[in-house]
Order: structure tokens, then sequence, then C-alpha cells
């Protein structure tokens, strides 16, 4: 039973960087433009899509078509934040969770119109194949999806850290107004940030398409569970999206091994829910008395 | 302005009471539906439009007071007929019971985590009302009696103006709040909560108090649905569409006004329903409805009451009552 | 005894040392100064003493009994009133609605009683009156001028008639003509009975208003008396200009 549980893990630890990933470009989307973009799922349900045209039509492997879809997806956030996000002035927080929701219906009506409400997956030849480890089998597309993930959050880093315009981006979610009034054009490193979020949505959704059978309808389930992690890590923080993603999911395989699948999702709100009674502003949130 | 104010909200009044006897008994479904939405974004206003605080997981508490009331009716044997809807503030209580302790985690938030601890718990709700099965059928659905002796003509009509009372009750409770001390103190929570602590606003019980008598309505609203759909099933009661149907109408109409939430409903519900009608087989409907959400948005974003109000000449004596912009025309 | 007293309190942020064995008195009746450059701490014994930050170590006394770990709108009622750095009104709501908020109420009768009673209203408008702000009275406080927003803050925190008021920076970016109107209203309400104490830069307001004065330096209480005396004492002058 026990040996359950430690796969139940590892594979939590495997899922968990997956979900980092996402995490990490809605943090990063609230962090720079503190808006709370409630359409993420949708646009991972898209990358996923979008992969799956690419698998089924010109047989391309959904990680080697990353190379189409991320810049496609880039484009198409740096568009939708023009259009959308861009306009609103007043009350930008609250608009701003309306507008996005309002895309995720838009897109989650488009995928409904295009392909069917009929469940797809990216099946690809080596979705069951697998390494044994002692006595566990670790599925291939988990290892790959988390070394994408590592690979990824580390680029992101890297980014972040080493240049310019991370430096810019890195002031911009520590202080707009001062970032303004240094230089930083605090309005393209919203666009570019949001077409970043869109970027890692479309690595996630190479991820969840092989690994999760979904539909158009797919969105609700997981950006409940995309915000519920950055809360839990606090926004705006990376760290804690990592560490709440992967905690949050390591629990969630346990539960579902140990208790009951059924109930395994309740606990990833509950935990939650703990979490949010000692500490309000989540593991790693700054608590702003402002 | 204040007497055409009064003078087209006592006609609406008068209207509504009357349109039973008037209209076709077939389309009365969409007077029942929109009502119902009138209610709810009048009560979400109370939380999310006068404190500031946006719940998307309201639908949550639609769901409580629908489980509520089935289980009530359920256990007592009360048959179809209008038993249920003398027993819906019954349900509104037990709402209210559950809004403690949600509100009490929830309130310590703010702003955006506060939003997304709201989404949590209704998806918390909506795994609790299938996985309990005992308790609440599951995905089976819990059931409500079916009313007898009301013919396929009458049939709505009771729904009608309990749907009705229920959205003056809401009405009221609304305008109640908004010149009372209490609501003077959430419209300055609104605008800066610390300071309305620092000049002596007890924030948590003001808060607590609107979260609490905002999901009390909305319980008592959606016990009535569903009693007036006779199938509770967690994804249809504890949908994320009506959560945000509700807020929608709210700030299309004007978040923080009065009348904002009442407009916005009548505005929406029906547009809303004939969306479904017409197109809801060609899957266009979820596109439409997010294009007219869109739209509603970008061009109004204040809503309609305030965008009018600021377009109207002023009374030297017109207070500003909390719907006002700053930013607009001095 | 003194109306606030403050014993060897101290409050760390992370690395940085805003506070350190700070003590300080604040006698009732006076109106005293607390000065001191940038960093030096003065905003966050503010937050300390109103109970939006709580020290690290130390006491914080209001007539003799401990206010640590009270909640703003508990120290409120207890008597004490404070103003923040960037003239903070409630933008969204009248001027007079401005000043109905502060006003106590008891009990939940009238906490659901309407929003303003004829007693209310009228010392609403009559602290208007005093501050020259009655023609703005239905006008909303987004749309006032920063001076006017002060002056209509410094109004918000008298209404509940505190006994201590805390201002942080009153004069800060005001015209001269203004600044004389605030310290003149200060004054007034003083001999009217509230004690002051107020955080300023601006050393000409508060040599020529307090009396006590008290610097701060990196945390910490570097000297306090009469205003001349702390203008010539050669450790403050030090902390000002020094490395």
């Amino acid at each position: 039973m026990s040996g359950l549980a430690v796969e139940a893990a590892a594979l939590g630890v495997l899922t968990g960087g997956v979900y980092a990933l996402m995490a990490s470009g809605l943090t990063l989307i609230f962090g720079v433009m503190r808006i709370i973009n409630v359409g993420h799922g949708a646009l991972v349900v898209l990358g996923a899509y979008l992969s799956f045209v690419l698998f089924r039509q010109w047989h391309i492997d959904p990680f080697l078509g990353l190379v189409v879809t991320m810049p496609v997806m880039f484009g198409l956030g740096v568009v939708l934040e023009l259009v959308f996000i861009r306009p609103l002035r007043t009350d930008r927080e609250a608009l701003s969770v309306l507008v996005t929701y309002a895309l995720a219906l838009g897109i989650e009506g488009v995928l409904g119109l295009a392909f069917s409400a009929n469940f797809q997956q990216l099946s690809v030849w080596y979705e069951s194949a697998g390494v044994q480890v002692g006595d566990f089998h670790v599925a291939y597309v988990y290892g790959f999806g988390f070394l994408l993930s590592v690979a990824m959050l580390s680029g992101l880093g890297l980014l972040l850290t080493r240049t310019t315009f991370g430096a810019a981006v890195r002031a911009t979610m520590l202080n707009r107004a001062a970032a303004q009034l240094i230089g930083i054009d605090v309005a393209m490193i919203s666009a570019i940030a949001f077409g970043i979020g869109m970027a890692t949505a479309a690595a996630g959704g190479v991820v969840f398409g092989i690994t999760t059978a979904f539909n158009p309808g797919s969105h609700y389930d997981l950006i409940s569970r995309l915000l519920t992690i950055i809360v839990l890590g606090g926004l705006g923080s990376f760290r804690g999206a990592i560490v709440a993603a992967v905690l949050m999911l390591v629990v969630q395989d346990v539960t579902a091994v140990l208790w009951s699948p059924t109930w395994a999702a309740f606990t990833f709100f509950a935990l939650l829910t703990l979490v949010l009674v000692a500490r309000p502003q989540g593991l790693y949130g700054m608590r702003v008395r402002e | 302005m204040r007497l055409a104010a009064r003078g087209a909200a006592a006609a609406l009044g008068a209207g509504a009471l009357l349109l039973p006897l008037v209209v076709d008994p077939s389309i009365l479904n969409v007077g029942v539906l929109t009502l119902m939405y009138v209610g709810l974004a009048t009560a979400w206003n109370i939380i999310g439009g006068y404190t500031g605080y946006i719940s998307l997981g309201h639908a949550g508490f639609f769901g409580i007071g629908a489980y509520a009331l089935g289980l009530v009716v359920g256990h007592l044997g009360v048959p179809g007929g209008y038993g249920p809807l003398l027993l819906v503030p019954l349900a509104g209580a037990i709402t209210a019971a559950a809004a403690l302790p949600v509100g009490w985690i929830a309130l310590r938030t703010r702003a955006a985590t506060f939003v997304i601890v709201t989404i949590a718990f209704m998806f918390m709700l909506q795994i609790l009302a299938t996985n309990l099965r005992g308790l609440t059928g599951g995905s089976q659905g819990l059931g409500y009696p079916v009313p007898q002796g009301w013919g396929p003509d009458f049939v709505d009509v009771p729904f009608y103006y309990a749907m009705l009372a229920l959205a003056a009750l809401a009405l009221g409770v609304s305008w109640w709040v908004r010149r009372s001390k209490l609501g003077l103190g959430l419209l300055a929570i609104r605008d800066d909560e610390d300071r309305a602590s620092a000049l002596g606003v007890r924030a948590r019980a003001f808060k607590m108090t609107a979260f609490v008598v905002s999901a009390a309505l909305v319980g008592m609203i959606g016990g009535v649905y569903g009693y007036y759909v006779t199938y509770v099933y967690p994804q249809f009661v504890i949908d994320p569409l009506i959560g945000i149907s509700m807020v929608l109408m709210a700030f299309l109409g004007g978040a923080g006004t009065l009348a904002g939430p009442v407009l916005g409903a009548l505005l929406l519900e029906p547009a809303q329903l004939e969306l479904a009608y017409s197109f809801g087989s060609a899957r266009l409907y979820l596109v439409l409805y997010a294009a007219v959400f869109l739209v509603v948005i970008l061009l109004l974003p204040r809503g309609i009451v305030p965008s009018l109000v600021d377009r109207l000449p002023h009374s030297p004596l017109e207070e500003g009552r909390g719907g006002g912009n700053p930013d607009g025309p001095a | 005894m003194a109306l606030l007293e403050l014993r060897a309190v101290a409050k760390r942020f992370g690395g940085v040392v805003a506070v350190e064995d700070c003590s300080l008195a604040v006698a009732e009746g006076t109106v005293t100064g607390l000065i001191g450059p940038n960093g030096s701490g003065k905003t966050t014994l503010f937050d300390l003493v109103t109970g939006f930050q709580a020290p690290d170590a130390g006491a914080v006394t209001f007539r003799g009994r401990s206010i640590i770990g009270l909640a703003p709108d508990r120290v409120h009622r207890l008597g004490i009133g404070r103003t923040f750095q960037l003239a903070r009104v409630f933008p969204r709501l009248t001027a007079l609605e401005n000043l109905l908020v502060p006003v106590p109420r008891r009990g939940l009768l009238g906490l659901l009683a309407g929003a303003r009673t004829a007693g209310e209203e009228r010392r609403a408008r009559e602290m208007l009156d005093f501050l020259g702000l009655a023609a703005l009275a239905g006008q909303l406080a987004g749309r006032l001028s920063f001076g006017q927003r002060k002056l209509l803050e410094l109004g918000a925190v008298m209404m509940a008639r505190p006994d201590l008021v805390l201002l942080d920076e009153p004069a800060g970016g005001v015209n001269p003509g203004l600044l004389e109107s605030i310290a003149a209203a200060i004054r007034e309400l003083n001999g009217r009975g509230v004690t002051f104490l107020i955080v300023e830069h601006n050393m000409g307001f508060v040599m020529d208003l307090c009396d006590p004065v008290v610097v701060l330096d990196r945390g910490r209480p570097i000297a306090s008396g009469p205003p001349a005396e702390v203008r010539a004492d050669p450790a403050v002058l030090d902390a000002y200009l020094g490395a």
C-alpha cells in the first residue's frame, strides 16, 4: 500500500512540475499586470487543441510542435492584451476578471464549434511507454513533461534574473508606478508578460493534452486548480507557484491512492483553506496593509 | 430627477405585479428567471458592489439554498404546492449559517485573493454535492415534490410571485443597507479599508454582515429555483455561469448603485435566454454570450446607471451616494 | 502619567531595523513634534501605536493601559486618531459623507439606522465650516485638490473627538497659505484639549507649532526638548548632515 503511495507521490511531483509551469505563467501575469487571468485554463486547452491539430493533420509530435504553438500563442497573447485588457482603466482588477472570463467562454465556444464536445487526447506512441524504476513504472510522457517544465521554468528564471528585460519585468512587479517613473515601458512589459504567460500555457497544453482527455469544457477544472495553486503559493511569487503546485499535486495523488479518487480533488481545495486560515497571504505571499 | 426615478420604479413595480395576468403563460418562464436574476444581482451587489469584495462563488450559496430547501421539504414530508415556498426563509437561514465559516476565512483576504478563494469555495461545494450521495443524491440529483393541481397554464405563476417577492426583499434590504450607517461603512471599506479601520469602522463585522445577508438572500432564491426545476443537480445549481451572470448584470447596470443590478438583470437575462433559445443547439451560444459580455464591459466599464447620472444636469443638493466617478467631468 | 508612552519598542522588517529601543512619552495637552531623517522609523511608530503593526518588543501604553495587539478600529475607539502621509480620503464619497464615516454609533440599531442623524449632519457641516470647505459638502472627495483633501482628512480624524491625534506629515506638499490654516486649526483644536503628535519634515512648521520636539534617528530617539534646544543639539545636526 505504501508503495502505491510513494509512486503516487512521485507522479504528483512530475505532474506538479507541469502545473508549476502553468501556474508560473498565471502568477507572472498577476505580478506584472495585477490581474487574474481567469481564462488561463481555456488558453491551456486552446494550446492542447492547437497541438492536436498539428498532430492529427500533419503528424507532428506535440513536443516538437511547441516550436510552432508557442510563438503563435505568444503572439495571440500580445493581441489579446492589447485589445481586451489594455482598454480597462477604472476598476481594473474586477473588470479584468470579467473580461478574461468572457475570453475563456469565447474560447470554449469557438473550440466547441471547431471540434465537438467529444473528449480528445494526444495519443502519442510513447504514451504508456515508460521505464521501470524498482517497483514503479514511470511513464516517459510524465518525465518529458517534467523536463519540459524544468527547462522552461529555468529559462524563465534566467530571463527574469539575467536580462535587462527581466529586470524591467521584476521592477514592474515590485512597483508599477515607480517603474514607469524610471522610464520602463510598463505597457509593453504587460503585453509581453501576457504573451509569455500564453507561451507557458501552450507548453502546459501539450503535457495536459497527452496525459488527460480533454474537451472544450475542461478549462473550468483546470483554472480552478491553477488559481488555487497561485493563491496557496502567494500571488505574484514564482517560488510559491512552484512549491504550491508540487505540494498540491502530491497531496492530491496520494489522497487518491490512500483514500479515494473522488475525494482527491476535494483535498486540493481543502489544503488551500487550511493554509489560508493560518496565512491569508499564502505560503510566500506578502501581507500587504495598503 | 428623483421624482422621475420614483415614478419609473413605481410603474415597473406595478407592471411586474400585473404581468402574469396579461401575458401568455408559456413565456412567463422568462419572467420567473428574469426576476430571479434581479434578486441575485441585487443581493450580490451588497457584498460585491457596496463593499467591493468581488465574490465569484455566490453560485455556491445558490446551490446551498436549493439543496437546503429540498432536504427540509423532503425530511418534513411537505407535499407539492405552496408548502415548500413557505419554508424558503428556512433555506435562507441555513445558507446564512453556511456563509459564516466561509466568510470568516474568505474575508481575511483581500482583492484578488478573495476572488479566488470564493471560486475555490464554489468548486469545493460542487465536489461535496457530487460526492455526498447519501445527503444530496450526488449526480442523480435531489428531487422536490411536484405540485399537484397546478395546471400547465398556472404552474409558473406561484414561482413568478415567489421570485418577485424575493427580488423585492433583496431590493428592500439593499436600499436599507445603502442608506444606513452600515452602508456608509461598507462604502468606506470599498474605497480604503485600512483607513476606514483607522477611523473606527469595524471592518470585519461589517464585511461579515454584508456577506451573510447577501448569501442568505441568494440562498432563498436558490431554494425557489430548486423547487421550480424540480430536480437539483450539482453542476446545474452550483454553476459558474449563474455565478458570473449575476456579477456581470450588477456591473452592467452599475455595481454599487441601487438600481444598477436591477437594470442589468432586466436587460441581460431576457437577452441571455433569447440567445440560448436561438443559438443554444448550434453551440454558437457561448461565443455570442462572450461577445456580448466583452462589448458591455469594454464600452461601459462603470455600468449604465453611473454613466447616465454623469450626463444628467446635477442638482446642487445631489449627494454622491457612492456611485460617483471622481475621475469624471468636474 | 503621560497620555501615550512607548518603552523600549522595537520593530524590524526582515533584515531592516525600523525602530529600536525607542522610548518616548507624549504628555497630555501638548503638540509634540517627531522629526528625523528619512527612514528613521516615524511612520512605523504610528503604525505600531494604531495597531497596523505589532511591535517585536517593548510596551505601548495609552493612559497607562497597553494597546499592543489591538485592531485599528479598537484603537480609534479608545480615543486615538491618525492621518496618513498621502492625504487619504474616501474618493467616491462626498466631503460630507467622509466626515460622517468616523462618527461612532452605539449598538446594532445604531448601525441599521440612517447614515446621518440631524445632529451628526450638523456637526459634520460645522466641521466643514471650520475647515473652510463648506461649499464642497456635496462634492466627491476624489475631486478635491490636494490641500482640500488634507484639510478633510484632518476633519475626519477629529469627528470622533479623539484625545490624541497622530498627524503624519500634515504639511507635506502644502502651499504656505494653507499651511497657516492647518497650523491655526491644530492650535485651535489643541486649545480645546486635543493632544497632538506630529511627524513632519518642514522644520519651520514644527518649530513654530510644537513643544516638545523629539528627534528620531535610525529608529531610536536621540534628542527631546523645546524646539530651540533641539535645533542646537549637535547630535541632531549630526544625524541630519552626517554620514
